[in-house]
């Protein structure tokens, strides 16, 4: 009895406590990002958050940036079809999320597991202005991509944020 | 007969109309225009920004420069390099070699991820040459996917190759490993001697140090230190191990969070092994820069065979990582500066080395040319968007410098030069050369002086601004005004500016190299037979250009092919 109280007081040190301390520290770091709510909702939704640093808070988020850049870089796909006259802005919008997918993001990750966080900040801050230009292909107002060039926006300037913590 | 053929002509230019503003109510933002009509070569728009006598590689990212040595005739120059892509990743030490620092012969790549001690990544180091003539390499090596990093050691496998094409790792490596009371995610780029906690006095043993070199709080990450002696007296570089005589030391780190690098001049206590800035230096954010514009993770080198020491110094790119993907390059290291201590003792100058020089071809020269406010003078005859400007510029009296205003940020240049551009009126300045210039000023890239009095004394500010570097769509894109002050004496009413020109780098040394400011830029117009160079006064102040020299810059016959 005295054994399982004690083992259980241990799971409860070892679990309990630190759960708050990172509860802590995703709070403390989403308020240095330029977007808290948003910050505090993609970590929370991703059970790696317990339990890791800043940096694991930076992987969880530029994997957010990645997920959604795909979803978007599938919506420009439909729309060549669909709204063939935009062709030319969508085909400059393509560059700029292959930038992203295949450049920013493996650079980020990359410099973030291997410790050279300034590089995963230039990702992500690349990411965010790939995604301004992908927007200002389009006149005022025709851009079929607003909302996902801003999601994808909005998640690399807090993952960016993130990083600076690291610098 | 006569009407077909008007016809004809007459739908061209109602075709090009057409494209332009019916496109399918797109802006069209002129990203891509670089196709002019009167361009008298065909426009390869993928490399139009590559240098011509920077070095690079033919293709691929480049960061620090690594290892720089001479060694037994040869310079050698290590950099980091990605062989599959343009951004930064996948790092392995590349290596070249040269005879004269200006032309490049790639040799195969030093070091590789290969062992457990580094096989996630051979990261930024340092090379030296130990007694015996032996030279030996330090590098970072990164050893698993939780940021682990450790120092390892590289020696030539023959000797006798004067190329050291090949590099052996013992496997009594890692030579150094963080202890518990190191960041062991921030504990890289190993420069020779005995900096941070670790001396060594056989190089292959090492013993913490019980205290650090020297610490500033409040700075963030520290990476590619640089230190070493600097003679008081006479311009002659000196062996990092001169520790005593006429010296003092400089250090030199690379600031993480702002990505600039920042420099003292002090004393290095031999007893307390200890290092001690001067009192009047500046130590961290706002303190002393070799160059006030886009120059990291440089190093340094003694080159014996000159007596000089040698400065490099990398520039990656301000334009968008699609654009790096499409030209299939990334990053380009500084022409080498030698570095030498101001007779003021108070900072460094620094100067493009002499062999530089060879590079030199056609040249024009102005003298006693006179600039009111408003005049820009057009230099032509060279090659200007690939060429070498030394101008020296006088002006007749100080009385009409602006006031400085008491409540600008004395520390802070880029801010003053971002509010007073190359456009913005001034009494004593703006004034000094249009770089990468369009016919019509739609794209420039100035590198100009402004002076300001203040109080019995003047302010010198420099400035190279990108800001109307390109019509490239600017959204999001890195055009800075970079600046710095120029702390020179103007008794004689003259300042002087040396610009290097070079499709997409403009490197600048004012006052002889007191401020140096490297800004990259993109144009889309001013590019090739297209640029234009000027020089120019904006100030109400009338200046003189006294003497004006500059060359077309012919390409080194080798550049890493």
């Amino acid at each position: 009895m005295r054994v399982l109280f004690a083992t259980m007081m241990l799971m409860v040190h070892l679990h309990g406590f630190p759960q708050e301390k990172d509860q802590n520290l995703i709070e403390t770091t989403c308020k240095n990002t330029p977007n808290y709510q948003l910050c505090i909702y993609t970590l929370r939704a991703n059970r790696g958050s317990i339990n890791t640093n800043v940096a694991g808070l930076g992987l969880i988020m530029v994997d957010a940036v990645k997920a959604k850049a795909k979803e978007t870089r599938n919506a420009i796909q439909k729309l060549k079809g669909s709204r063939p006259e935009l062709r030319n802005p969508l085909n400059e919008c393509t560059k700029g999320y292959n930038a992203i997918l295949e450049a920013d993001v493996p650079e980020a990750v990359e410099a973030l597991t291997k410790g050279d966080p300034k590089f995963a900040e230039n990702g992500m801050a690349d990411s965010s202005v790939e995604t301004v230009l992908c927007e200002d292909r389009f006149k005022q107002g025709k851009s079929p991509l607003t909302r996902l060039n801003k999601a994808v926006r909005d998640l690399s300037d807090v993952a960016r944020a993130i990083i600076r913590n690291l610098l | 007969m006569e009407l077909a053929n008007y016809k004809v002509y007459w739908v061209f230019p109602v075709f090009l109309f057409c494209f332009l503003t019916f496109n399918n109510g797109v802006v069209e933002a002129s990203h891509k225009v670089y196709l002019n009509l009167q361009s008298v070569s065909p426009v390869n728009v993928n490399q139009v920004h590559r240098t011509g006598y920077h070095f690079q590689p033919t293709k691929n990212w480049i960061n620090d420069p690594n290892g720089p040595m001479y060694y037994n005739g040869i310079y050698h120059l290590f950099y980091q390099y990605n062989p599959k892509g343009a951004v930064w990743g996948n790092i392995v030490w590349a290596h070249s070699v040269s005879k004269d620092l200006i032309n490049w012969e790639k040799v195969e790549h030093a070091i590789i991820p290969s062992k457990p001690f580094d096989q996630y990544g051979c990261w930024s180091g340092s090379a030296t040459i130990l007694p015996g003539n032996k030279p030996v390499i330090m590098y970072t090596g990164i050893i698993d996917k939780n940021n682990t990093q450790v120092q390892n050691y590289a020696v030539p496998a023959n000797l006798s190759d004067p190329y050291l094409r090949v590099w052996n790792k013992p496997d009594n490596n890692p030579l150094v490993v963080a202890d518990e009371s190191i960041n062991m995610t921030a504990f890289r780029d190993p420069t020779t001697a005995w900096l941070g906690r670790r001396r060594s006095r056989d190089f292959k043993n090492w013993v913490k140090a019980k205290h650090p070199l020297h610490t500033v709080a409040g700075t963030g990450n520290w990476e590619c230190p640089d230190f070493f002696p600097v003679s008081v007296r006479g311009t002659n570089g000196l062996d990092t191990s001169v520790l005593r005589g006429n010296v003092k030391h400089v250090l030199k780190v690379s600031l993480d969070a702002t990505r600039y690098e920042y420099y003292t001049i002090g004393t290095y206590d031999t007893k307390k092994d200890r290092y001690i800035p001067g009192k009047d230096m500046v130590d961290g954010w706002k303190g002393l820069r070799y160059d006030y514009g886009n120059f990291y993770a440089s190093k340094s080198f003694f080159d014996p065979a000159k007596n000089r020491r040698v400065l490099w110094g990398w520039a990656n790119e301000s334009d968008a990582v699609m654009d790096d993907i499409e030209k299939g390059w990334a990053g380009i290291q500084l022409i080498p500066r030698t570095i030498v201590l101001d007779p003021s003792g108070k900072q460094l100058l620094q100067w493009p080395i002499e062999e530089l020089e060879t590079l030199r071809g056609n040249r024009v020269e102005l003298r006693n040319n006179t600039l009111e406010k408003g005049e820009r003078l057009e230099i032509k005859g060279i090659t200007v968007a690939q060429a070498d400007v030394e101008v020296i510029f006088s002006f007749g009296s100080l009385d009409k410098a602006e006031p400085f205003d008491p409540s600008w940020d004395r520390y802070d240049a880029q801010k003053l030069c971002s509010q007073k551009g190359s456009t913005v009126q001034g009494g004593v300045g703006p004034f000094g050369l249009l770089t990468l210039a369009s016919e019509n000023l739609e794209e420039y890239t100035p590198v100009f002086f402004r002076i300001f009095k203040d109080q019995d004394k003047h302010i010198v500010l420099m400035c190279s601004d990108a800001t109307r570097s390109s019509l490239a769509d600017k959204s999001g894109t890195y055009r800075p005004s970079f600046a710095g002050f120029v702390d020179v004496d103007l008794a004689d009413k003259k300042l002087s500016l040396r610009s290097l020109i070079d499709h997409s780098v403009v490197e600048s040394f004012g006052a002889r190299g007191k401020t140096c400011i490297t800004s990259r830029v993109y144009p889309t117009l001013a590019i090739y037979e297209n640029a234009h160079l000027y020089a120019f006064n904006n100030g109400t102040e009338t200046v003189k250009i006294e003497c004006l020299k500059a060359w077309s810059m012919e390409r080194p016959g080798l550049m890493n092919h």
